[in-house]
């Protein structure tokens, strides 16, 4: 069992992070802090995809002193990464346009609070 | 030319995208008609590869010359071309109508990134549907959404705060989803569908697919709105403007829908797993349905009312899909279809009325057949086809998803059906009476011919095809269906 728990580490981080993430953006009133959950979830995913990439004695696919070598087994997939590169281009699109709502919000109801908001839209 | 067209529908809009707020500085009207021209040119190339999907067969189209399963693969079925017709077409009808809106009170530099945001929505779409790559499905199912996010707080301040709740709700979906995708490729090594539904019999066993699935059909399920992950769509649509709740009510849930179709029957086969996560959908698609009509039912506002019909109606499809039969998923195929045409009349309706009188409750619509009698009489009859009277298409596609049940003898579904159509004929005909049965002194004030083209003509659409209902699904929607 202990074994099972630390010799697949990183995929309980991976799991760990994804859960903190989306306890914080569905519990956290702040939407401020509910947009930080939501990265650390979407971090979360890159960490799973870089961990399944993974493998122990192997280097990145690049090729020295142009000698190919034509055994997968010896490198690093690199397709998680590149994969990867996107989707944290698509994390930082989100947030962004997350951030430019959360300013036109705050200066319509000076709340960021969303019990509060809650109650001003009530009105 | 022609053998570029598959990466060409997504291509035409991207490009026009880009250009159009450089081009609104220069002349509004100039890039106004860049818009027109460039989704006109879409239609034809949406139509073109419609045709030929249904004449030839599927056209695969490989991006930089890569080979699949290396490479991301375009693949252009019946079942996409069709896709592709329906949101480009719905596409041009919604930018003619959303003229009238732009001209009086933004600026130009708004407009600009309002044409260039619904090029974006509409380039997110039409790439969800074309592609043979589950990665790939991904990136085009956010580019869609973040100009989604975008376009829908275009309304007032209670339109910001919808969008962030849907932004938190549409980013968890995203990730869902991504999630299911990555533990595919862990167990399979592959991202492309065609290869994947080859794969998945050699790790049909593995609990990491159950993970997988489960994943997946919740991200897809969230981002089209299912009853119980629904919460975030009543708000999003009822403070966004016009046009754009148009558009997005009418074909952005129907393509999550479509993706969730396409993964658990073309790569899964519908069997096994896949069917399992079916079932429980088909359960919950039962409960939309009810829950919606009544909540539909309560609604003060009439686009509110709209967007809990929306839920029910996608609960509709979603019910095809869990039945299984190939009369229910013609039935459901043929609801994208027309619930995308017959919804998106009554939004761009609704909005007309707003827009001209300032109307958005259902009891001040008294009178309001006197008063804008062209735009309430396509309300109409689009409102009488989602409760499903013949001859207008809802009819046909209730018709097919009711043999469907009776065939896989599923009484349950047949009573929601029944009922839910009852509900839907007594909230729709709450606005009706109000608008046809009481008099009113206010004088006629019709809606400007630029939104009122838009809505005769999906109006028509929906009277047409439902008396050419038996044509469009020979030839078209039983060519979509998985065999």
């Amino acid at each position: 069992m202990w074994s099972e728990l630390i010799g697949r580490a990183d995929y309980w981080l991976s799991a760990t992070l994804f859960l903190i993430g989306l306890y914080g953006m569905l519990v956290h009133p702040n939407l401020v802090k509910k947009l930080m959950a939501m990265n650390i979830m979407q971090v979360a995913v890159i960490v799973f995809y870089i961990t399944v990439a993974f493998k122990s004695n192997a280097t990145p696919p690049i090729s020295i002193d142009n000698e190919y070598s034509p055994t997968a087994r010896e490198y690093i997939n690199p397709l998680p990464h590149t994969l990867m590169l996107t989707a944290i281009v698509v994390s930082i699109s989100t947030t962004g346009v997350a951030l430019s709502l959360i300013i036109r919000i705050h200066r319509r109801y000076s709340t960021l609070n969303e019990i509060e908001l809650i109650a001003k839209l009530r009105q | 030319m022609t053998a570029h067209f598959p990466i060409l529908i997504v291509i035409v809009p991207m490009i026009a995208a880009l250009f159009i707020p450089l081009l609104c500085c220069l002349s509004v009207r100039l890039s106004r008609f860049l818009v027109l021209v460039s989704l006109t040119l879409d239609v034809y190339i949406a139509a073109r590869l419609l045709e030929l999907a249904l004449s030839v067969g599927e056209t695969r189209y490989h991006l930089a010359g890569w080979q699949p399963p290396w490479g991301i693969e375009i693949v252009i079925d019946p079942l996409s071309g069709m896709m592709g017709t329906l949101i480009t077409i719905v596409a041009l009808l919604v930018a003619f109508y959303s003229s009238p809106y732009l001209t009086n009170k933004t600026s130009v530099m708004h407009q600009g990134i309002f044409y260039s945001l619904y090029l974006l929505l509409v380039t997110g779409l039409l790439g969800i549907v074309i592609t043979g790559d589950l990665f790939n499905l991904y990136v085009f199912l956010e580019i869609s959404s973040i100009a989604a996010y975008a376009l829908l707080s275009l309304g007032g301040s209670r339109a910001k705060v919808a969008t962030f709740r849907y932004l938190i709700v549409g980013t968890i979906a995203g990730s869902f989803y991504l999630l299911g995708v990555g533990y595919l490729y862990a167990i399979t090594g592959t991202l492309n569908m065609t290869d994947l539904a080859t794969r998945i019999n050699t790790v049909i066993d593995s609990p990491v697919l159950v993970v997988s699935v489960a994943f997946i059909v919740i991200g897809l399920a969230i981002k089209s709105a299912l009853f119980p992950l629904h919460a975030w769509l009543p708000d999003a649509y009822t403070y966004a403007t016009g046009p754009v709740v148009g558009f997005v009510a009418a074909v952005m849930a129907k393509v999550s829908a479509y993706a969730l179709f396409r993964i658990l029957y073309f790569i899964f086969g519908g069997s096994g797993i896949a069917s399992d996560a079916l079932k429980l959908l088909g359960w919950a698609s039962a409960v939309a349905i009810v829950a919606s009509s009544l909540l539909a039912l309560v609604q003060k506002d009439a686009q509110r009312m709209l967007a809990y019909s929306s839920i029910g109606q996608m609960g509709y499809i979603i019910m095809g899909f869990a039945l299984g039969t190939s009369l229910a998923l013609t039935g459901a195929i043929l609801h994208i279809l027309n619930h995308a045409v017959m919804k998106g009349c009554l939004f761009l309706a609704v909005n007309s009325v707003q827009w001209q009188t300032g109307v958005f409750r259902i009891r001040d619509y008294v009178g309001m057949g006197h008063r804008l009698p062209l735009t309430m009489s396509a309300f109409m009859i689009s409102a009488l086809s989602v409760i499903g009277l013949p001859p207008t298409a809802g009819f046909f596609s209730k018709y097919y998803l009711m043999l469907g049940a009776v065939h896989a003898e599923n009484w349950l579904f047949i009573a929601v059906l029944i009922i839910s159509s009852l509900l839907s004929a007594v909230y729709f005909f709450r606005l009706l009476e109000k608008a046809y049965l009481f008099k009113t002194d206010k004088k006629r004030q019709e809606a400007p011919v630029a939104m009122l083209v838009p809505v005769l003509t999906l109006a028509a659409c929906v009277l047409l095809m439902g008396i050419f209902s038996q044509t469009i699904v020979t030839h078209i929607v039983v060519a979509t269906l998985p065999h």
